[in-house]
């Protein structure tokens, strides 16, 4: 496989783990999440100022990125999560622009809006695999699990979630905490993939990159998260052409599902062995028919 | 102290301004309860309609203004039909409406950026700057005109609210947009001129804002600032985005006197976590339950 290629599977799986996350909260749990790109910032200069400067080791380095980005999860989601209304949407628009501002204004830590060159790069495909493949099992067991259905629930009828004793503030920053530390992973990874970093790849475009991919596979469908990471991720390496529509296609892309198919492509469908037999099973019994 | 004071001046300024775009939030929000993102993006438009009028058609400032707050307007409204409306009617979860509005507001930055183009651009001097003197203080001749602009306009929003019949419906529909309907009151109507009325006050506060500094295609983040304030006055309130968005102008412009303009914003969000902790319904709002 050519180095291209591997680049782009590097980068859909990067992609694929904060949208993983993304879609545990906002699909799942119903929590909107405007600033994720701020979770992704946060982990990856957590994590390469500790290989940069103290040359730690990488896996320990992906570790505390993580780590900190739980801790700014908990930061902002213990004020908010408690209460109705959209104080929980507007904190994280603000807690990505205040992510943007500290890493511009704190040059000696990270390098101001220059960022932080010459990167050691410790992301390799197989590391690359095997992390995306963990995140994956961790998430498609979490939503089927127990504490997954309650944030369904959650997500449903709060009120009605709570009243059958489900914690729904628990549940919440539950939610948002893995999303939280996935997205620090991402952002780990991909500091250490690309070799430098700065402001500017954790703006604005970053988050709604994120969250369309989450809206377009489907917000209640892992699988549907997946192959929306896999095609909004190298549609735009190959229509490099149409590089500066892409975002206004998003906007439009977004409106359109939520008017005609809010469930998005795949709804709440899963692409299982399962689930495949069963529509086989359809469509055949829907040609006897005929 | 005349420090002191000329930033308050300052920042009551900037808080007009603010209080005009967290109105038009806050209208939205008290009738279809969600965060209107695509708010940001027709108060950058109304900004470039302004801007425009001026430039291209060399149209005088007392004529270009109304052009601008009717097509900022007019755009609310649009938006509202193509993106809201359609989900309204089913009921969906009010997620949906916010992801939506979010997409709007994706779409309109971008459109920008892609047609009119990304740079920043500077309104021709509309009114002389040179600055009043009172005593030792200097207040800017624009400051003084953009205050007293805004708050006609406030005035004007909050008379319309509660001194006239269509005002007395749209508070009708905000308290119970059913039993409203029930009432004789027509809330597609409603919601259709609440939109207008929103996307005028962001569009004026988009050109008051544009002579103050300058228009760009991503100044829709400004409308950040009026969540703030709207959040700081109590979300949904009127007379608390107004007091929300002084409080916060004031706070800002302190901020960047007297510690630092660079993280000028950083304040502005923790006043507002503060709130949220200390007094979550906001200054002026009714402190309501927790599971309300």
């Amino acid at each position: 496989m050519s180095q291209y290629y591997i680049g782009i599977l590097i980068l859909i799986c990067i992609n694929l783990i904060a949208v993983l996350g993304l879609s545990l909260m906002t699909g799942f749990t119903g929590l909107f999440n405007f600033g994720q790109a701020g979770f992704l910032a946060v982990g990856a200069y957590t994590a390469t100022i500790l290989t940069t400067r103290y040359a730690a080791p990488f896996p320990l380095a992906l570790l505390a990125g993580m780590l900190v980005s739980v801790l700014s999860s908990f930061l902002i989601g213990y004020p908010t999560l408690r209460l109705k209304g959209d104080y929980f949407a507007i904190a994280t628009l603000g807690f990505a622009e205040v992510v943007r501002l500290l890493v511009e204004n704190l040059e000696k830590l990270t390098g101001g809006s220059r960022g932080i060159p010459r990167i050691s790069l410790y992301t390799t495909l197989p590391i690359t695999l095997i992390v995306t493949i963990l995140a994956l099992w961790l998430v498609a067991n979490y939503v089927r699990s127990r504490h997954g259905r309650n944030c369904v629930a959650v997500r449903e009828d709060e009120l009605a979630a709570e009243s059958i004793g489900i914690d729904s503030f628990r549940y919440k920053q539950i939610s948002f905490a893995i999303n939280a530390a996935l997205a620090g992973l991402s952002g780990g990874l991909l500091a250490h993939y690309i070799g430098f970093i700065q402001p500017s790849m954790f703006g604005m475009i970053k988050s709604t990159e994120l969250i369309v991919m989450v809206i377009f596979g489907g917000m209640h469908s892992i699988t549907g998260a997946v192959f929306a990471a896999i095609v909004l991720t190298s549609l735009p390496e190959l229509l490099r052409a149409a590089q500066a529509w892409r975002l206004v296609a998003y906007g439009a892309l977004v409106v359109v599902i939520m008017v005609v198919r809010p469930e998005g492509l795949m709804g709440s469908w899963e692409f299982t062995p399962a689930n495949i037999k069963a529509l086989f099973n359809k469509l055949r019994s829907a040609q006897d028919e005929e | 102290m005349s420090t002191v004071l000329q930033q308050i001046i300052n920042g009551i300024s900037i808080g007009s301004v603010y209080a005009l775009i967290a109105v038009g939030y806050s209208l939205v929000y008290s009738i279809l309860k969600f965060s209107n993102f695509a708010h940001g993006g027709v108060l950058m438009l109304g900004s470039y309609f302004g801007y425009f009028a001026l430039t291209l058609f060399g149209m005088p400032f007392w004529v270009a203004l109304p052009l601008a707050i009717i097509g900022a307007g007019l755009l609310g409204v649009i938006n509202e039909r193509l993106a809201y409306r359609p989900i309204r009617m089913r009921n969906s979860p009010l997620l949906y409406l916010m992801i939506s509005s979010l997409g709007a507001s994706i779409f309109l930055e971008n459109f920008t950026i892609v047609t009119i183009g990304p740079t920043f651009r500077t309104y021709p001097e509309v009114f002389a700057i040179s600055p009043y003197m009172i005593g030792d203080l200097y207040i800017g001749r624009l400051d003084i005109i953009i205050f007293v602009i805004a708050t006609i306009s406030v005035a004007l929003l909050t008379w319309i609210i509660y001194g006239t019949r269509i005002g007395n419906a749209i508070r009708a529909t905000s308290y119970n947009m059913r039993v409203a309907s029930l009432m004789g009151i027509n809330p597609d109507m409603i919601v259709a001129f609440v939109f207008f009325l929103a996307g005028a006050s962001a569009g004026l506060g988009g050109v008051l804002f544009g002579i103050k500094y300058t228009v760009w295609p991503q100044m829709g983040i400004l409308t950040l600032k009026a969540f703030i304030a709207a959040v700081v006055g109590g979300l949904g309130s009127l007379p608390g985005a107004v007091v929300g968005a002084m409080v916060l102008g004031v706070t800002e412009t302190f901020a960047a006197a007297f510690v630092s303009s660079a993280f000028r914003d950083l304040f502005s969000y923790a006043l507002m976590i503060i709130i949220i902790i200390v007094r979550p319904g906001g200054l002026l709002g009714t402190v309501t339950g927790e599971k309300a």
